[in-house]
């Protein structure tokens, strides 16, 4: 079987691994959009975020120029981007978290739909 | 072998996401983020990213999901708080069309920038690809200074969520 999928979608290299990021990325922003619990949002978020850290290492591993552009650290400046990313996402879900917490305690509703003035 | 890894993996990725969406309980959600951290952790490993591939098991599988069960087990939805929302067909069917024309967009997007073999695979052609060593060296040599915003960013953090959730100080 696996022979066919190779020779159905070629060598496995960077596109794969960008096809699937691409997927994860849609899967998160259609939660996004789809869902009106606020924690589900949260997650769907995080799933964007790791999204595009699969981008950055595809690109590390497998990038389209010869050398690297950046004058220190080489291709390895992918992964200390994905680094930074993750300790956003970090930081992101707690601030969110709390706000949720927040807003559960004045509405007793974690419907986004409901979040429609800036007053607790 | 590394193709087989590379599908199951995949799979296990987007089943765990594709979860994330469609359970209405939140904490069914949670889990199935947790596994499906974990599957993209092996995702990285094949792609020679160790050291991102064990923070992202420590970071986002231990830190950030425990954050997560914890708010929703603090939270202690009701079955009637959750809400009513159901995935419709007709939800199904643009979820279905979104992801598969975005898969084939970018499949086809990237055809002619990758042609035949893997000609620059940095896994095999840079000594030392994604160690510690390596990517440490890029963490305090080439961005020093954003590597400690990140701390400050990460203290002001803290702070904003305790104040905000603690009501009165």
């Amino acid at each position: 079987m696996l022979d066919f999928v190779t020779k159905f979608f070629g060598a496995h290299q960077a596109q794969h691994y960008l096809v699937l990021a691409a997927l994860l990325f849609g899967l998160g922003a259609a939660g996004v959009v789809l869902r009106r619990n606020a924690i589900i949002v949260l997650m769907s978020i995080e799933l964007m975020l790791n999204a595009v850290n699969l981008t950055f290492l595809a690109f590390a591993r497998f990038p389209l120029v010869r050398e690297s552009p950046m004058p220190v650290g080489g291709f390895s400046s992918g992964h200390a981007a994905v680094f930074f990313v993750i300790a956003t996402a970090a930081a992101e879900a707690a601030v969110g978290l709390a706000i949720i917490i927040a807003v559960f305690r004045s509405r007793t509703s974690i419907n986004v739909d409901e979040f429609d003035s800036l007053r607790l | 072998m590394e193709a087989w890894l590379f599908y199951i993996f995949a799979i296990g990725t987007l089943a765990g996401g594709a979860q994330v969406v469609l359970r209405r309980n939140p904490i069914y959600g949670a889990l199935s983020l947790v596994a499906c951290f974990f599957f993209l952790a092996g995702i990285y490993v094949l792609l020679a990213a160790h050291l991102i591939a064990i923070v992202q098991i420590i970071v986002y599988a231990g830190a950030v999901m425990v954050l997560f069960v914890f708010v929703i087990m603090l939270l202690n939805l009701k079955e009637e708080e959750l809400g009513h929302e159901r995935v419709t067909l007709w939800k199904g069917i643009g979820l279905a069309a979104v992801l598969i024309g975005t898969a084939i967009v970018v499949w086809q997007a990237l055809r002619p920038a990758y042609p035949g073999a893997p000609v620059h695979d940095n896994a095999l052609r840079v000594a030392g690809f994604g160690t510690l060593k390596e990517v440490g060296h890029v963490l305090y040599v080439a961005s020093v200074l954003p590597f400690e915003l990140t701390s400050l960013l990460l203290l002001v953090a803290i702070v904003a969520a305790v104040v905000v959730a603690k009501g009165k100080i």
